[in-house]
C-alpha cells in the first residue's frame, strides 16, 4: 500500500495504481478523454494532468503510477491551466455542432468544456476538415468532431477482438478509420458508441431521433441472447428509442452484444396487437372474451400441454404451468430446439463457472458451441482472459471459426469428444495440468438426436479432468436466448406425449410431433410459424413491456422492468393467463406481480434469491445417457444468422440490413 | 584553445581515408578492445560516468548513469542495446559522417557498451534517408563479422554480440527513444508512456537502452585513453569534444569535432571561415539543432557551446547543429518554417501537440506576414506555453521553442511587420529562409 496525499486528503492505495486512482479515492474528480477503465492506458488526450509535489511539469495521472509519500494537487494554477490549454486545444478543431450533435446531453466534451474550459476561442485560424468514415450499418461517424482519444481503436482491439480500426496519417492529420473502408466485423460494435466521448460515433439507427433529456429510462435485461446484459430501456412516449448497457461487473461489465442494443425496432413491427380466433380456417379478429370463449370451447376434454418458448419469463410461466396443472395436465415443455437436457439437477444446464468465473478459469474446452455469435459479451469475456492470461482454449466445431482469441482445434465432432472421454486426447494433458480447467458446452450440441449421450459426455469429461471440485464448477451450457433457464427452473421438461389434443404455446413454435388437427393457442409478442399454425391468438407483450423475471445461462434471476406498455389490446403475459383462468373457471390464486413471485419462490426456491453465486461440485454423478453414444456428426452452433436469430431481430428492419451487409448470402 | 589533431575521436570524418575495416585499424579502431571488455561491466560504466560523457543526442543526459539504470543481473529477458541513428534534427548532420566514413567507431561501441549494459543484441535504427550511409555501415558491419569482431565470441573476449541495422522510413519522431522502439518492433512510431523507462520495459518489452550514435562511437576511445583525458577537455559536466555542424550564412559550412565550451564566435570564426559578412552582419544563432531557441547576436558574442552555458541564456546545446543567420535573414519566416515542419512531424497521439503545432503553425505564417494584431503575438506565445510540458515526449517542447525563442528576442520585428502590414506596405522582401 501506498500513502498518497491529494490536495491534503491522505489516502491509502494499493502499489501500482494510477494517481488518477488514487484521485478517484480521494474523492476528486479528474477530467479524461482517453482513460477506460476497461482500456489499455493511452495517455494522449492530456485532459488528467495534474501536478505532482518536486515534478518540474504536469503528469499525466492515468499513465502515472502512484509511490509512497508522494502528494498531489488537483486545483493548483498549473492543473487549471493545463485543463483549459488542453480543452482550447481540443475545440479549436471541433466542430461547434452541438445543437444538431447526437452526443449533445451526455458528450464528455462538452460537460468537461463547461467545467474546465476557458469562455472563449482565441483560434482565428480554419478549422479541420475529416471526411466522413463508412463503419457499417450500426455506427455513424462524423469525423470532424472526432478529437483522436483512440478508445474506439483500443476497444475494437483489446474486448471486441478485431484490429480493424486504427489511425492513418500523423498530427493534424490523424484520421482514426479502418485503413480500408469496411464495416465493421464484430458484434459489439455498439459499445464504440458508448466509448466514444464525444459525437464522432453515434448510433446510425437513432440518429437525430431524440435528445436524451427527453428518455425515460427503465433498468431492463436484455434477452435476446443468454448473457443476461443488464439493460437500461431509453424511451419516449411509449416508444422504445434505444437500449444501452448497465455496468454490472458479475454479467456484462458495461459491454453489449448489437443484437439486444439495435434490435428493438423489431418491438414495433410484425407485431400481435389484438386476439385472434380461427373461423372456418380463417384467422379473425377478436375481442379478449371471445378468444378466451374460443379457448374454452377449444380445449375441453382435450388432452392439453403447454410449450414455453426462448423468450418467455419466469411469470408467464409458472402461471401456464399452474393452468397447467389444474387442467390436470402434466405435459410441459420448453426445449423446443430439441436439446437433450436434463433438469434434474441444476447444474446438469448452467453456466455454472459464472461469466466472471472465467476469469479464474485457467484451461478452456469449448464443446459445439461458437461463443462469438451466441453470446458475444461472454466470448469477449473469454478473449480478456486469454488476452490476459494465456490460458489454452480447446475448441471442438467446425475448423477456422474466428472467436477473437486464439483456439487449438482439437477436431469437429464426436469422435473428438469421445476421445477426450477416453481421456486419450492431447488436450486432456493440458486440462489435468491446470487447476481451474473449465468447459462450455454449446446447447446447439444437445440439439440432435445423440444430444444425451452428448451431455453425459461432456460431464464426464469434466468430471475426469478436474474441472469439479468443491470450490470449483467448471461444467457450463452455455444458452442462447433469455427465457431459456427459467422454465428448466419450473419444470417444464416433462414432454409433450404425441397424443396431445391441444397445445398452448407461450411464445413457442410448434412443436413437430404434434398431430394434425390438435388445438393450439399461440400466446405472444411475435406471430410467426407458432401463430400460424394457431386456433386462437393471444396478444403477449414483449420484454421491454413488462415487468418480468429473466434467468440467464449462469441462472442468475434478475428482474426487468415495464418500459412502454404493449401495444394495442396486448397485454402482459401472466395477467393474460390469468384471466383465462378465470374464464375457464379455473382461477389461478394470484391477483398481483408479487402474488405470482411469491408463487415463483414457492415452486423453485432460486427465485427467490439472486439465484446464482460462485459453487462447486460436490456431487460428479453426471446426467442420463450414455457417454458412449455419441455419434460421429460435426458439432454446428444452431446460430447461423447472428443478426436474425430471434423474432424479435426477425422483425427489425436495422437487423436486417446487418445481414444483408454481413451475410449477403443470407439475404438471399 | 582548439582541439589539436592527436585528441581527435573522428579521425575520419571527412572521408580523406577509407573507412574500411584495416584504415580504421590503422587509425586505432578496434585496438585492444578484447582487454576493454575483459575489464569487466562494471569498470567500463564507472569510466564512462567519470569522464562526464553527456548524451550527445541533444538531452545531454550523463551516459554512464543511464548505463547503470540496466538491469544488473539479466533476468529471463534479454537486454537489448538500441542505437538511434535516426538524425533527423534539421541542421544536424554529425551522425551520417560516422555512419559513412568512420563507421567502426560505432561498431566497436555497440560492442562494448552492449557489454557495458548485458546486451547481446544491438540494433542500430537508420533514417531511411541515410541510404548509402547504411550500405557502408551494412558493410563494416559484415567485415566486423568477418573478421570475428562481432558475433559469437566477438574480440575473442567472451562475449556474445549481434548487430542489426534498420532502417526507418523518415518521420522526425522516430528519433525519439521510445518512438523509435516502436518503430522497430514495427508498429507505428509514437513515443510511449513513461514509466516504465526503457531500461526496465524497452524493445519487445525487454530492458533496453537508446543511444545516440556519437555517443557510443566515442566511448571505445574514451575507455582507450582513460576518463581524465575525456574529462579534461571543456568546463566540468561539460566536458568532452563534441562533433559540431556549422551550417547557413557563414563562409565555410562544416563539421568538426572540437573541444565542447569553445566560445561560439571562436567556433565559427575559426572552422566555418566566419559569418558572411563579418561578425557584425550576424543577427542570430541557432545553437544547438532546429528545436533550440534562437540567441541573437549580443549573446553569441561570448557564450560558450555547452549544456549549462547556453541554458542559462533559456537555450540548450542539443545535437550541436549550429544555424546561423545573418542579417538578410527574415527571421520571422525561418521560424515560420520551423513551425511548419514540426507541425508536419507531430505524431498526433497528444491533443496539445497535435493541435497545438498547427494553430501555432498558422499562426506563425499569418505573422510572417505581418496579417495579425499585435496582441495575437502574445497569443502565439501563451499557446506555446500552453503545449510545452503538457505531451508525451519532447517533440513539442522542440517544436514551440523556436518561436519563443524569436519572440523573447526579436518581439519589435514582429510589431514592426505588422505595423507594416496595417500601414498598407508589403512586408519587406525575404532573401534566405526558403
Amino acid at each position: 500500500m501506498a500513502k498518497v496525499t491529494v490536495d491534503g486528503i491522505e489516502v491509502e492505495v494499493p502499489n501500482g495504481v494510477s494517481v488518477l486512482q488514487a484521485c478517484e479515492a480521494a474523492g476528486k474528480e479528474i477530467p479524461r478523454f482517453c482513460y477506460h477503465e476497461r482500456l489499455s492506458v493511452a495517455g494522449n488526450c492530456r485532459m488528467c494532468l495534474v501536478e505532482v509535489e518536486k515534478a518540474p511539469k504536469p503528469i499525466a495521472s492515468c499513465a502515472y503510477p502512484v509511490a509512497d509519500g508522494m502528494k498531489v494537487f488537483t486545483d493548483s494554477p498549473m492543473v487549471r491551466n493545463g485543463r483549459r490549454g488542453v480543452m482550447e486545444f481540443l475545440l479549436i478543431n471541433h466542430p461547434l455542432d452541438c445543437p444538431i450533435c447526437d452526443q449533445g446531453g451526455e458528450c464528455d466534451l462538452q460537460d468537461q468544456a463547461v467545467a474546465f474550459g476557458g469562455d472563449a476561442s482565441r483560434y482565428r485560424e480554419e478549422k479541420r476538415a475529416v471526411k466522413d468514415k463508412y463503419l457499417g450499418p450500426l455506427v455513424k461517424t462524423i469525423m470532424n468532431r472526432c478529437i483522436q482519444c483512440t478508445r474506439c481503436v483500443r476497444f475494437a482491439t483489446e474486448v471486441a477482438g478485431v484490429p480493424e480500426l486504427g489511425a492513418t496519417n500523423r498530427g493534424e492529420n490523424m484520421e482514426i478509420g479502418t485503413y480500408v473502408e469496411k464495416a465493421l466485423t464484430t458484434e459489439l460494435s455498439g459499445n464504440l458508441i458508448d466509448i466514444c466521448p464525444v459525437g464522432a460515433l453515434t448510433s446510425r439507427p437513432y440518429a437525430y431521433v431524440s435528445r436524451p433529456w427527453e428518455l425515460r429510462k427503465t433498468d431492463s435485461v436484455d434477452v435476446l441472447d443468454a448473457t443476461g446484459t443488464n439493460i437500461r430501456v431509453d424511451a419516449r412516449a411509449g416508444e422504445v428509442l434505444r437500449i444501452l448497457p448497465r455496468t454490472n461487473d458479475d454479467v456484462n461489465e458495461e459491454w453489449m452484444a448489437d443484437r439486444g442494443r439495435f434490435a428493438f425496432d423489431g418491438l414495433k413491427r410484425r407485431r400481435l396487437d389484438r386476439p385472434w380466433v380461427r373461423q372456418g380456417g380463417k384467422l379473425k379478429p377478436a375481442g379478449w372474451a371471445e378468444a378466451f370463449t374460443a379457448i374454452a370451447a377449444g380445449i375441453k376434454g382435450r388432452k392439453i400441454g403447454a410449450v414455453a418458448g426462448e423468450l418467455a419469463e419466469a411469470e408467464a410461466t409458472v402461471a401456464l404451468r399452474d393452468l397447467m396443472a389444474a387442467l390436470g395436465s402434466n405435459h410441459l415443455e420448453c426445449r423446443t430446439d430439441g436439446a437433450a437436457i436434463d433438469a434434474s439437477r441444476r447444474d446438469f444446464y448452467t453456466f455454472n463457472t459464472g461469466i466472471a468465473g472465467i476469469e479464474e478459469a485457467d484451461a478452456l474446452l469449448i464443446i459445439g458451441s461458437n461463443p462469438r455469435l451466441e453470446a458475444p459479451v461472454i466470448n469477449a469475456r473469454i478473449r480478456k482472459r486469454v488476452a490476459t492470461g494465456g490460458i489454452p482454449v480447446g475448441f471442438i466445431g467446425p475448423r477456422g471459426l474466428n472467436l477473437t482469441y486464439a483456439q487449438d482445434w482439437l477436431g469437429e465432432g464426436g469422435a473428438t469428444l469421445s476421445a477426450l472421454v477416453g481421456g486419450q486426447h492431447r488436450f486432456n494433458e493440458v486440462l489435468r495440468a491446470a487447476k481451474r480447467p473449465m468447459l462450455i458446452l454449446g446447447r446447439g450440441a444437445l440439439a440432435r438426436p445423440d444430444g444425451a449421450a452428448v451431455l453425459a459426455a461432456a460431464w464426464q469429461v469434466a468430471a475426469q479432468n478436474g474441472m469439479l471440485q468443491t470450490h470449483w464448477h467448471g461444467f457450463n451450457l452455455l444458452h442462447q436466448f433469455g427465457g431459456q433457464v427459467a422454465p428448466l427452473d419450473l419444470g417444464f421438461t416433462t414432454g409433450i406425449p404425441a397424443h396431445v389434443e391441444a397445445l398452448w404455446l407461450l411464445g413457442a413454435e410448434v412443436p413437430a410431433a404434434v398431430p394434425e388437427g390438435a388445438f393450439v393457442v399461440y400466446q405472444g409478442h411475435h406471430g410467426e410459424a407458432g401463430a400460424a399454425r394457431a386456433d386462437v391468438i393471444l396478444p403477449g407483450a414483449a420484454y421491454t413491456e413488462k415487468d418480468a423475471t429473466w434467468v440467464n445461462t449462469e441462472g442468475r434471476v434478475q428482474r426487468g422492468r415495464l418500459a412502454v406498455y404493449p401495444p394495442g389490446e396486448a397485454r402482459e403475459d401472466w395477467k393474460i393467463l390469468r384471466a383465462a383462468s378465470e374464464v375457464l373457471g379455473l382461477r389461478l390464486p394470484y391477483d398481483s406481480l408479487d402474488g405470482v413471485r411469491a408463487r415463483l419462490a414457492e415452486v423453485n426456491p432460486v427465485f427467490g434469491g439472486p439465484g446464482f453465486a460462485a459453487h462447486g461440485c460436490t456431487d460428479l454423478a453426471g446426467p442420463a445417457g450414455d457417454a458412449g453414444g455419441v455419434a460421429e456428426a460435426v458439432f454446428a452452433s444452431s446460430i447461423h444468422n447472428y443478426w436474425q436469430a430471434d423474432v424479435i431481430s426477425r422483425a427489425s428492419a436495422t437487423m436486417a440490413e446487418c445481414a444483408r451487409t454481413y451475410l449477403p448470402q443470407a439475404a438471399e | 584553445m582548439a582541439l589539436s589533431d592527436k585528441d581527435r575521436i573522428f579521425t575520419n570524418l571527412y572521408g580523406l581515408q577509407d573507412w574500411r575495416l584495416p584504415a580504421a585499424r590503422k587509425r586505432g579502431q578496434w585496438d585492444g578492445t578484447k582487454a576493454l571488455i575483459e575489464k569487466g561491466r562494471d569498470w567500463i560504466i564507472e569510466e564512462v560516468k567519470n569522464s562526464g560523457l553527456r548524451g550527445r543526442g541533444g538531452a545531454g543526459f550523463p551516459t554512464g548513469l543511464k548505463w547503470s539504470f540496466m538491469p544488473k543481473q539479466p533476468g529471463d529477458r534479454p537486454h537489448y542495446l538500441v542505437v538511434n541513428a535516426d538524425e533527423s534534427e534539421p541542421g544536424t548532420c554529425k551522425d551520417r559522417d560516422i555512419l559513412r566514413h568512420d563507421p567502426h567507431t560505432l561498431i566497436e561501441g555497440c560492442l562494448i557498451a552492449g557489454v557495458a549494459m548485458g546486451a547481446h543484441a544491438g540494433y542500430i535504427y537508420v533514417r531511411g534517408e541515410y541510404y548509402n550511409e547504411h550500405l557502408v555501415l551494412q558493410a563494416a558491419i559484415d567485415e566486423a563479422y568477418a573478421a570475428g569482431l562481432l558475433g559469437p565470441n566477438a574480440c575473442g573476449a567472451g562475449w556474445d554480440f549481434d548487430l542489426y541495422v534498420h532502417r526507418g522510413a523518415g518521420a522526425y519522431i522516430c528519433g525519439e527513444e521510445t518512438a523509435l522502439i516502436e518503430s522497430l518492433e514495427g508498429k507505428k512510431g509514437m513515443p510511449r508512456l513513461k514509466p516504465p523507462f526503457p531500461a526496465a520495459v524497452g524493445l519487445y518489452g525487454c530492458p533496453s537502452t537508446v543511444n545516440n550514435v556519437e555517443t557510443i562511437a566515442v566511448v571505445p576511445t574514451i575507455l582507450r585513453r582513460g576518463a581524465p583525458w575525456f574529462a579534461g577537455f571543456g568546463r566540468p559536466k561539460n566536458s568532452g569534444t563534441k562533433i559540431f555542424c556549422i551550417q547557413g550564412h557563414v563562409n565555410k559550412p562544416c563539421n568538426v569535432e572540437e573541444e565542447m565550451s569553445i566560445p561560439l564566435r571562436e567556433l565559427i570564426e575559426k572552422h566555418a571561415g566566419g559569418v558572411r559578412g563579418g561578425w557584425d552582419n550576424l543577427l542570430a544563432v541557432i545553437p544547438g539543432g532546429s528545436s533550440t531557441p534562437m540567441i541573437p547576436k549580443a549573446v553569441c558574442d561570448d557564450v560558450l557551446m555547452d549544456f549549462d552555458a547556453l541554458r542559462e541564456h533559456k537555450t540548450g546545446l542539443g545535437t550541436a547543429g549550429v544555424i546561423v543567420m545573418d542579417k538578410s535573414t527574415d527571421l520571422i519566416k525561418a521560424i515560420a518554417r520551423l513551425s511548419t515542419f514540426y507541425k508536419h512531424e507531430s505524431c498526433g497521439q497528444c491533443t496539445p501537440c497535435r493541435e497545438g503545432m498547427g494553430w501555432v503553425k498558422r499562426m506563425m505564417d499569418r505573422m510572417v506576414e505581418g496579417r495579425a494584431e499585435v496582441t495575437e503575438i502574445d497569443v502565439l506565445e501563451q499557446v506555446t506555453r500552453q503545449i510545452e510540458g503538457h505531451t508525451i515526449c519532447a517533440l513539442a517542447d522542440g517544436g514551440v521553442w523556436p518561436v519563443q525563442g524569436l519572440i523573447r528576442h526579436f518581439r519589435p520585428m514582429m510589431e514592426e511587420r505588422i505595423a507594416a502590414y496595417k500601414a498598407g506596405k508589403a512586408a519587406p522582401m525575404a532573401l534566405a529562409a526558403e
